[in-house]
C-alpha cells in the first residue's frame, strides 16, 4: 500500500531535487497493476495467509439453480416453496433469500440465493443438489464460495508443470546426535520448548522455543518426525534439521482433537460443533489428512450421535480416537466402532473394506493387535444371559474369525494387547453368584501359536480388585497391582514357566506397596511402580529380572510419569493439575535423581519417539552380550564429561567467590571511611558492631588436690 | 538441637527482632501484644500492651532502653523496653506497615499503607532523647510508590532510604530532601510484590523476598543486583547469618491456597542458601503455616523463625553447622 505523502513534503522533495512541479501531470504516472503495485511482499506469513482465508465470509451462502422462471404474481409462492425446503435443513438468515428478477420483464431468472446462518447448514444443504420440484426442474445447488473455483477453471487443457525435484531437508537428523541423547517438549505458561536431554551435563539443553506456538496441546508423530500444534484454523506440523520449521498445515476450523497413524502417514483431526438450535445434536467433522502431502484423503461429517458408540460414550459424546489404526505401521487399516458394527476401511482408496461394514450385533469394543491386522472384539451378554458375552478375534481383510471365546455373567471386558502383538489379555470382570459383587479374571491369547491357545488366569485371591495391568514392553510378563487396602500388592507373572512354554507362571508377589500405577520401560526388564495422586508420587524402581528393588524415591504430587523411547531415562512431572510443584524430574533407569525443573503453570512433557531401530534381533543380542566391549568408549567419554563439569564448577565458583571477595573488600573500605561520621551520630560512641565489646579469653585453672607417693616394686 | 518452640502469641506472627546484644528477642503478631522474650532459653520476659490492631512490625535501640512498633491501629508506639511502659503514639491516618531505627536512634522512618483514599507514605520522624519531648510531626513525608510499602530501613549514614513492597520495585530516596535517587531495574528486579527486606550487619548490602519465589541480594549504596536465589514457594522473609556467608529464606504458600492435608505441600521450611554460589545448602522444618518471620541472633549462632502457625521457634545451631562444607 502506497504511503499517503503530504503535499508539502512533496514539494520541498520536488524542490530539492530541482523539479518543476507544474510541469509534472500527476495523473500520466501509471502505477504496475495488482494491489501490491508488482512489488511482491518479502513478508512470508502476509504471503501465506492468503490461502490460509477459511471463512471468506460467503461460506454459508448456497446457490440454487434450475428453478422455475415465474412472472412477478407467483413470484411470491415460489419463494415460499423453496423456503420451505431450505429451512428444513437449516435456519435461513433474514433477508437471507434473494431470487433475482429480470428488471424488463419482472420475470425471475431461474435462481435464488440462500443465506443460512452457518457454513455447515450451507454445506448440508449441498444435499439438495438433484432435488426434483418437477419434472423439467431440477435443482442444481453450489456453494457460492465454489463458483469463484468454477469459474476459473481454464477452458482447454494445458499440462500440468513439472516441478524440478527439490530435495528435503532431513527430519530424521535429530536422531544423528553424537551424544545420543533425546529430545523431549515440554510446555508451560505460554512458552513451548524442545530440549536435549543431556543427562551427562545433569541439565536439558535447549533446541528451540517458541511462545504461543499451538493453541491447546502439542503432539508428537509416533516415530519422532513431526510435532503437531493446534490452532484454530487447524493442526501444523513442524520438524526439520536443525531447528523447527513448519512442514505442512492442515486446514480444520476448530479442530480440537487429533491423531497419527502409527506410521504417521495419515493425521486424523477431529472438530466438533455447537448446532444452531439447542435440540439438534452437535455436530462432528473428522478429516483424514495425509501428512506429507497434506490433502484431505477422507472426510467424516455428522452428528455426535453417529460417532458415540454404544456404552463408552463418555462426557463428549465421542470416544477419541474414533478412528482406530490397525495393521501396524503400514497404516494399511483403520477402523471405527458403529451400531452393530464394524467399519474397517483401507488407506488403499479410504473406502469401507469390501465395500460393506462388518456386522456384529451389540458390539461393544474393539481393538487392533498392534503389529498385525487381527482386530478383538467384545460382545456383551444378551437376552438376561441367555446369550453369553463373547471376544472375538478377527482377520482383516479376510475378515474370517480366527478364535471365539464364550464368556458368562460378564459385567465388563478389557482388552490389553502386548506391544510386539504376541499376546492379547482380556481383563473379565464377572458377578458372582449373588449378582451383587464383581470379581475379576483374565483371558490370556497367545495369538502367534498355533489354534491360538486360550488360558484362563486368575489372581490367588479372587476377589482382589485389579487396580492396574501392564504386559511388559517387548517381553512375555505382565505385571498387576491388586488389592482392596490403601496399599496394594504388585505382583509379575510370565507367559512361560520354565521347561513348559504354554503356561503361566508367577514369578514373586511384592505386598503392600504404594502404587496405583504401572511404568514399564519401553525395552522392558525395569518397571516404575508408581503412587500417584492420593499417593503423592511415591516412585519404586524395580527390576523384574533380579527381582529386587533397585531405589525409590519421591517426586511429590507427580502426576505424570514417561519413560524415555531408549529406556535409559525417565520424566516425572507436576503438571498445573496442582497448583504447585510444578515442573518435572529426570531420572536414571536406575532411579537416580538426575536434574529437576521447576516452571509455573507447567502442562504437557513428551519425549519424541524414535522409529524402531533397524538392527536385527540377533544383532542386537550380540550386542548385549558384549556390552563391556561397546561401553568402554563410553564410559571414557563420561568420564571426562564429568571431569570437565567438575573443573568447570571449580572455576565458577573460583569466580564467584573471587567477585564476592571485591564486594566485600568494598564494603570494609567504606564502612571504615564512614566510622568517624558514624560514630558522630551515635553521639560519640565509638564502638562498632564489627567491633567486640567484651572479649572472651578462655582462662586454664590448674588446681592441685592432693599429692601422694607410692612405691611400686620394680621388676625385670 | 532441638529448636526452643514459644507459644505466646495466638494470631500468627509478623515480624522478629533481636536487639544488639543478642540475648533479647522481640516478636510482632497479628494479636495486638508484641511481646519480649530472652533469646537464649526462649523464656517469655513480658508483653507491651496498648495497641488496638495488628502489630506489623517493630525495631528496638542501640541500647535497648526504646522499642518503636508499627500497628495496623493506626498507629506507631515508643515504649521503654524494661517496664514495658508506653512513652509515646505517633497517630496516622492509615496502619503503620515498617519502622527502623535510624543509627544514632535520633531518626525513625515509618510506613504508612493505602488506605480510605490516602495513599501509601515514608514518614520520618525525630525521635527525641527524652520522651518528654517528644513531638508527633514528621520531618519528612514522601509519597509515590504505588501501593503498600511493606519496608522502609535507612541506608549508610542515615544519607538514604530504602524502599520495597508491593509494586516490585526498589527505591534509594534522599533522607534529606524526599528525592527519589535511584530505582530498580525492571528487567533485573523482582515480578511480584516485595515482602520483606533485610539488610547485612554492616548495611553494606541487602536482602529482598518476593512472592516471585526468589530473593535478591542489592548493594545499598548502587543498588547494584549482586545475587538471586530462586525457591519453590513465595517467599515471605529473609535473613542472612552475621556470622557465615549463608541466606536463609521464609515462606510457603498462601495460606488460603493451601489445599492438601500434608504438611509437605506447603514446604513451610526455612531455606539455607549459600550466599556466595547461590545454591541452596539445607532447610529447617517444623512450622505447620507459612514461615512470615525470621531474624538471625547478631552472634551468629542462632536464628528463629516466627510462622503463620502463631508459634516461634528458635533454633540453636549445632556445632555441625559452622563446618558445612559444599
Amino acid at each position: 500500500m502506497a504511503d499517503v505523502m503530504l503535499l508539502n513534503e512533496v514539494e520541498t522533495t520536488a524542490a530539492r531535487l530541482g523539479i518543476d512541479l507544474s510541469e509534472i501531470d500527476l495523473d500520466s504516472i501509471r502505477l504496475p497493476p495488482g494491489e501490491d503495485f508488482g512489488i511482491k511482499s518479502d513478508d512470508e506469513d502476509v504471503f501465506r495467509d492468503e490461502n490460509m482465508e477459511f471463512d471468506s465470509g460467503f461460506g454459508n451462502i448456497i446457490v440454487v439453480d434450475n428453478i422455475p422462471v415465474v412472472p412477478r404474481e407467483k413470484f411470491e409462492k415460489l419463494e415460499g416453496v423453496i423456503r420451505k425446503i431450505y429451512s428444513q435443513i437449516g435456519v435461513i438468515k433474514e433477508d437471507g433469500f434473494w431470487m433475482p428478477t429480470d428488471p424488463e420483464t419482472h420475470k425471475t431468472l431461474g435462481f435464488c440465493f440462500v443465506e443460512f446462518n452457518t457454513p455447515q447448514e450451507a454445506e448440508l444443504a449441498l444435499k439438495t443438489n438433484g432435488y426434483k420440484l418437477d419434472r423439467s426442474h431440477i435443482f442444481a445447488v453450489n456453494l457460492f464460495d465454489d463458483f469463484e473455483k468454477y469459474m476459473k477453471v481454464p477452458d482447454e487443457w494445458a499440462p500440468p508443470e513439472v516441478v524440478p525435484y527439490t530435495p528435503g531437508e532431513n527430519l530424521q537428523k535429530w536422531l544423528t546426535d553424537e551424544k545420543a541423547r533425546d529430545q523431549f517438549v515440554i510446555r508451560a505458561g505460554t512458552d513451548t520448548e524442545v530440549l536435549w536431554n543431556d543427562a551427562r551435563q545433569m541439565k536439558p539443553d535447549p533446541v528451540y522455543k517458541r511462545a504461543y506456538w499451538t493453541e491447546s496441546f502439542v503432539q508428537w508423530s509416533p516415530l519422532g518426525t513431526y510435532l503437531a500444534t493446534v490452532h484454530r484454523q487447524g493442526a501444523a506440523v513442524w520438524g526439520g534439521a536443525s531447528t523447527f520449521n513448519r512442514l505442512m498445515r492442515y486446514a480444520h476450523p476448530q479442530v480440537g482433537l487429533i491423531d497419527f497413524s502409527p506410521g504417521e502417514n495419515y493425521l486424523v483431526t477431529y472438530s466438533s460443533h455447537e448446532p444452531s438450535s439447542p435440540d439438534e445434536p452437535k455436530r462432528v467433522v473428522i478429516n483424514i489428512f495425509d501428512v506429507r502431502t497434506g490433502k484431505v484423503m477422507r472426510d467424516f461429517k455428522g452428528t455426535t450421535d453417529e460417532f458415540a458408540i454404544a456404552g463408552s460414550g463418555g462426557v463428549s459424546g465421542v470416544s477419541w480416537p474414533v478412528f482406530k489404526w490397525g495393521g501396524g505401521k503400514e497404516d494399511k487399516y483403520f477402523a471405527r466402532l458403529g451400531k452393530n458394527l464394524i467399519s474397517v476401511y483401507e488407506t488403499e482408496n479410504f473406502f469401507l473394506l469390501d465395500k460393506k461394514s462388518l456386522k456384529v450385533e451389540n458390539v461393544m469394543d474393539f481393538s487392533w493387535s498392534p503389529t498385525d491386522p487381527i482386530l478383538a472384539l467384545f460382545v456383551p451378554e444378551l437376552g438376561g444371559g441367555n446369550q453369553p458375552a463373547r471376544v472375538s478375534l478377527y482377520q482383516i481383510p479376510s475378515k474370517e474369525e480366527l478364535r471365539q471365546k464364550n464368556l458368562f455373567s460378564v459385567s465388563d471386558c478389557k482388552m490389553y494387547w502386548q506391544s510386539n502383538g504376541d499376546y492379547l489379555a482380556v481383563k473379565v470382570d464377572r458377578y458372582t453368584k449373588t449378582k451383587k459383587s464383581t470379581y475379576t479374571g483374565f483371558e490370556l491369547f497367545r495369538i502367534k501359536e498355533r489354534d491360538i491357545p486360550i488360558e484362563v488366569f486368575e489372581l490367588e485371591n479372587k476377589t482382589d480388585k485389579i487396580i492396574a495391568f501392564a504386559w511388559e514392553p517387548k517381553g512375555h510378563r505382565f505385571a498387576i497391582i491388586h488389592g482392596d487396602n490403601p496399599r496394594p500388592d504388585v505382583s509379575f507373572y510370565s507367559m512361560r514357566s520354565g521347561n513348559n512354554t504354554g503356561r503361566v507362571s508367577k514369578l514373586t508377589t511384592l505386598k503392600g506397596k504404594q502404587a496405583n500405577a504401572l511404568y514399564w520401560s519401553p525395552t522392558g526388564r525395569y518397571i516404575i511402580l508408581a503412587g500417584l495422586k492420593g499417593m503423592n508420587g511415591q516412585l519404586e524402581f524395580y527390576n523384574v529380572d533380579e527381582l529386587e528393588t533397585m531405589a525409590t524415591a519421591e517426586h511429590f504430587m507427580a502426576t505424570d510419569i514417561e519413560w524415555d523411547p531408549t529406556g535409559r531415562y525417565v520424566a516425572t512431572a507436576v503438571t498445573s493439575v496442582h497448583e504447585m510443584e510444578n515442573g518435572f524430574n529426570i531420572w536414571s533407569f536406575n532411579g537416580k535423581l538426575l536434574y529437576r525443573i521447576l516452571k509455573d503453570h507447567f502442562f504437557q512433557f513428551l519425549w519424541r519417539p524414535r522409529p524402531p531401530p533397524f538392527l536385527s534381533p540377533e544383532k542386537e543380542e550380540e550386542i548385549a552380550k558384549n556390552l563391556k566391549k561397546y561401553s568402554k568408549k563410553y564410559e571414557a567419554e563420561d568420564q571426562d564429561v564429568s571431569m570437565l563439569l567438575s573443573e568447570q564448577d571449580r572455576e565458577k565458583r573460583k569466580m564467584l567467590k573471587e567477585e564476592w571477595e571485591k564486594w566485600v573488600a568494598e564494603w570494609k573500605r567504606l564502612h571504615e571511611e564512614e566510622r568517624l561520621e558514624r560514630e558522630k551520630l551515635r553521639d560519640g560512641e565509638a564502638s562498632d558492631d564489627d567491633e567486640e565489646e567484651y572479649e572472651a579469653k578462655e582462662v586454664e585453672v590448674e588446681e592441685v588436690l592432693e599429692t601422694t607417693e607410692e612405691i611400686l616394686p620394680f621388676e625385670i | 538441637m532441638r529448636p526452643i518452640l514459644m507459644k505466646g502469641h495466638e494470631r500468627p506472627l509478623t515480624f522478629l527482632k533481636y536487639n544488639r546484644d543478642g540475648d533479647l528477642l522481640f516478636s510482632c503478631a497479628k494479636d495486638h501484644t508484641p511481646t519480649v522474650w530472652f533469646a537464649d532459653n526462649g523464656e517469655r520476659l513480658g508483653t507491651y500492651r496498648g495497641h488496638n490492631g495488628a502489630v506489623w512490625s517493630c525495631d528496638v535501640s542501640r541500647n535497648s532502653m526504646l522499642l518503636i512498633t508499627g500497628s495496623a491501629d493506626q498507629s506507631a508506639m515508643l515504649w521503654n523496653v524494661q517496664t514495658g511502659q508506653q512513652l509515646f503514639t505517633f497517630n496516622f491516618d492509615s496502619p503503620a506497615r515498617s519502622v527502623d531505627f535510624s543509627v544514632g536512634d535520633k531518626l525513625a522512618v515509618i510506613t504508612t499503607d493505602p488506605f480510605m483514599g490516602h495513599t501509601s507514605a515514608i514518614q520520618v520522624k525525630t525521635i527525641a532523647e527524652d520522651p518528654e519531648d517528644q513531638i508527633g510531626e514528621s520531618a519528612l513525608v514522601i509519597k509515590g510508590p504505588q501501593g503498600r510499602i511493606n519496608r522502609a530501613i535507612w541506608g549508610p549514614l542515615n544519607r538514604t532510604i530504602i524502599s520495597a513492597g508491593e509494586d516490585t520495585i526498589v527505591r534509594v530516596w534522599d533522607s534529606e530532601t524526599g528525592k527519589l535517587l535511584i530505582e530498580s531495574e525492571k528487567e533485573v528486579g523482582h515480578k511480584k510484590p516485595i515482602t520483606s527486606l533485610t539488610k547485612s550487619a554492616d548495611g553494606s548490602h541487602f536482602i529482598t523476598g518476593s512472592l516471585d519465589k526468589s530473593a535478591k541480594l542489592w548493594d545499598t549504596r548502587t543498588l547494584t543486583l549482586i545475587k538471586t536465589y530462586v525457591t519453590e514457594r513465595p517467599v515471605n522473609a529473609v535473613t542472612m547469618s552475621p556470622l557465615l556467608d549463608h541466606v536463609v529464606l521464609g515462606g510457603g504458600q498462601d495460606a488460603s491456597a493451601v489445599t492438601t492435608t500434608d504438611h509437605r505441600a506447603g514446604k513451610f521450611e526455612a531455606k539455607f542458601f549459600d550466599k556466595i554460589l547461590q545454591e541452596e545448602i539445607g532447610g529447617v522444618k517444623g512450622h505447620f503455616g507459612p514461615i512470615n518471620a525470621l531474624a538471625f541472633n547478631p552472634d551468629g549462632k542462632s536464628f528463629s523463625s516466627g510462622g503463620e502457625d502463631g508459634y516461634v521457634r528458635i533454633h540453636h545451631f549445632d556445632p555441625d553447622y559452622f563446618n558445612i562444607k559444599i
